[in-house]
């Protein structure tokens, strides 16, 4: 008995250490940080002054909003074009193949995501891969503007996390019994009716799983949004940027990092609630 | 007599394999039909074929006179219950059964009372609201089924349904859908590997081997009377020999044990003998007995179903003999030497 509550301790030391030394002191230090003001006499009182900021100023409203809904939108997005990949490798082609396939996806991520959106700029810009090939179809007369706009900001953000959405979806997928849509079909369900009653419903937690981490990280994300997204992309993380490095204003810098951590929680809640999903269940 | 299913040398290839080899029946209306065999002989082929769910390479397949092909499994009328059930686990018992008429856009009270009726029949009322993972195995194995039957289906096919189940509910189950089958009077396909199954519950029963079939009869001429030596081996318990002459009406096994079996008109390959046709011991005034001289090897107690090994004494073949239940030979050792006789009728002589 001594022997295994001795184990117990040891094992509890890296998890302890991960929580307090790279999780909890980091963020309580934030939250100290983000009530301090520095007073013209170079003292330090606590003050609402940094959250006050964000409010009274629009820029930081707009793009605290454009952040919450594009992340929104681009989450969609990744279930939009992902869910017919994981699909067919789950579904449809044999094991063999799809392990190999699947390989095949992550390469990007071995890349890493600079090298990745510097690979978008390359397609995107005016005289581009793309822009070139439909001029030289003839589709269009003079180059489109696709680097730079929001357009070329959510095609780097998709890119890079539509990847993490197709794991646990391809895992939900998996666990599917094929007998369960071949029942609805013979029970004279449609294609669509079993996709939306069946397939669905029965992958829900892998979607809001998978969901999850891709909200995350595009609403988190820096490169996509500042390189590819360029002056115009207006992302909440730039501006917590600018407030630790340019301005170097780390209390104001700490208060809206605590802002963006509210609203990126208080999104996957109402998302967990909205698909009546647990937490526990979805994290596992 | 009206045929609900009419299979006419139907075969199905799988690139060169032949899963099932022009196979022919017809099934009653109202009868309950099982197919009897091991895995891979092609009988869960044949029952995706009639659900629609694998296409007819060559043949024809009617359902109450209506040629299927073409026709997918969401218009077929036949329904299935699945081997692993695929009851829906995101949906309570109701949503389950209901799934079905839901699809044919029926309207609500409608959905609502033929769904209440259903479970009525299956005694599930009053487990409604319940999930389908919530219920043990035999409720669930009804949740299915009524889900299927719900649709009045011209025929329900069951795909080895008792498979999962443990012992005494399976030995449950059987009497169950026996009697379930004669209250609501639709036919049922059964596919099954489980002979006891397909001997109690059905009213004929198709032996498929290898993609063809070797006999459909009723449970009991299959028992009494099988056609092929596959048959008499696979239907029941049966101590095989191979026969190595057949001359002036007396045969000789392998190992040289002689019976008489005259007025055979072919030159017989195999040789079979059920472990309960043995009488231990016989009375002097049987006609048409063979006696065999043996000496018990092993006694194998199995409460009613106790059965002895035994060693022929002439050619050292072995021989399984079931006992009869009085406990008359209750006393029988190892090593004792016993009489036993077989009536020449009890002597299944194949060609192959």
């Amino acid at each position: 008995m001594k022997n295994r509550s001795s184990t117990f301790y040891l094992l509890l030391i890296p998890v302890l250490l991960w929580l307090v030394v790279l999780i909890v002191t980091p963020h309580l230090d934030m939250m100290f940080r983000s009530f301090r003001l520095e007073t013209d006499e170079g003292n330090m009182i606590f003050s609402m002054n940094n959250y006050l900021t964000f409010f009274k100023d629009k820029i930081y409203w707009l793009t605290f909003v454009k952040t919450a809904l594009y992340s929104i939108f681009v989450t969609f997005l990744a279930f939009v074009v992902t869910f017919p990949v994981a699909f067919y490798l789950t579904k449809v082609i044999g094991k063999k193949y799809s392990g190999f396939m699947t390989l095949l996806l992550l390469i990007p991520i071995w890349i890493g995501e600079l090298v990745t959106v510097y690979g978008w700029m390359i397609l995107l810009r005016d005289n581009g891969v793309i822009n070139n090939f439909l001029m030289k179809i003839g589709v269009i007369n003079s180059p489109i503007e696709m680097l730079f706009t929001n357009f070329s900001m959510t095609i780097g953000l998709l890119y890079m996390s539509m990847l993490f959405m197709i794991v646990p979806m391809m895992s939900a997928l998996d666990s599917l019994d094929d007998s369960l849509i071949e029942a609805a079909s013979d029970l004279g369900a449609s294609k669509w009716t079993i996709f939306r009653q069946i397939i669905i419903p029965y992958t829900t937690p892998g979607i809001v799983s998978g969901g999850i981490i891709v909200f995350m990280l595009v609403i988190g994300d820096y490169v996509a949004p500042n390189i590819l997204g360029g002056k115009s992309s207006l992302w909440f993380t730039e501006q917590i940027y600018n407030k630790f490095l340019s301005s170097f204003n780390w209390n104001e810098g700490a208060a809206f990092g605590f802002l963006l951590l509210l609203l990126s929680s208080t999104i996957v809640w109402i998302a967990l609630k909205l698909t009546g999903q647990k937490l526990e269940r979805v994290g596992s | 007599m009206s045929y609900v299913l009419e299979i006419k040398n139907v075969t199905k290839k799988f690139g060169d394999f032949k899963a099932v080899d022009s196979v022919s029946f017809n099934v009653e209306d109202g009868g309950f039909f099982s197919i009897l065999g091991g895995s891979g002989c092609g009988k869960t082929t044949l029952l995706r074929m009639i659900s629609g769910f694998e296409e007819v390479t060559k043949g024809e397949l009617l359902i109450r006179g209506e040629s299927m092909e073409g026709i997918p499994p969401e218009k077929r009328p036949v329904n299935i219950v699945f081997q692993s059930l695929a009851l829906f686990p995101m949906m309570n018992v109701e949503k389950n059964v209901a799934f079905g008429l839901q699809r044919q856009r029926l309207p609500k009270n409608e959905v609502n009372t033929r769904v209440a009726e259903m479970l009525e029949r299956v005694d599930l009322t009053g487990f409604e609201k319940q999930k389908v993972t919530e219920l043990s195995g035999g409720q669930r194995q009804r949740v299915a089924i009524a889900r299927s039957l719900v649709l009045q289906p011209s025929i329900l096919l069951l795909d080895e349904p008792l498979g999962a189940l443990d012992r005494k509910l399976r030995e449950h189950m059987k009497v169950e859908l026996k009697v379930l089958q004669k209250e609501i009077g639709t036919t049922f396909i059964y596919i099954t590997h489980d002979q006891s199954e397909a001997l109690v519950m059905s009213d004929r029963v198709a032996v498929m081997n290898e993609g063809r079939f070797e006999q459909i009869d009723t449970p009991k001429n299959l028992y009494r009377n099988p056609e092929t030596s596959f048959v008499a081996g696979f239907v029941g318990e049966s101590n095989e020999f191979d026969v190595a002459d057949y001359v002036d009406g007396v045969l000789t096994t392998k190992h040289g044990c002689k019976l008489n079996k005259p007025g055979l008109d072919f030159q017989p390959r195999k040789l079979f003998m059920r472990p309960e046709a043995f009488i231990l011991n016989p009375t002097e005034d049987l006609d048409d007995i063979e006696l065999i001289n043996m000496r018990v090897k092993n006694i194998l107690f199995d409460g009613s179903n106790t059965k002895i090994s035994a060693t022929i004494k002439q050619s050292q073949d072995e021989v399984l003999i079931s006992l009869p239940q009085n406990a008359q030979f209750e006393d029988l050792q190892e090593g004792d030497d016993i009489q036993a006789g077989i009536h020449r009728d009890d002597l299944k002589c194949y060609r192959n």
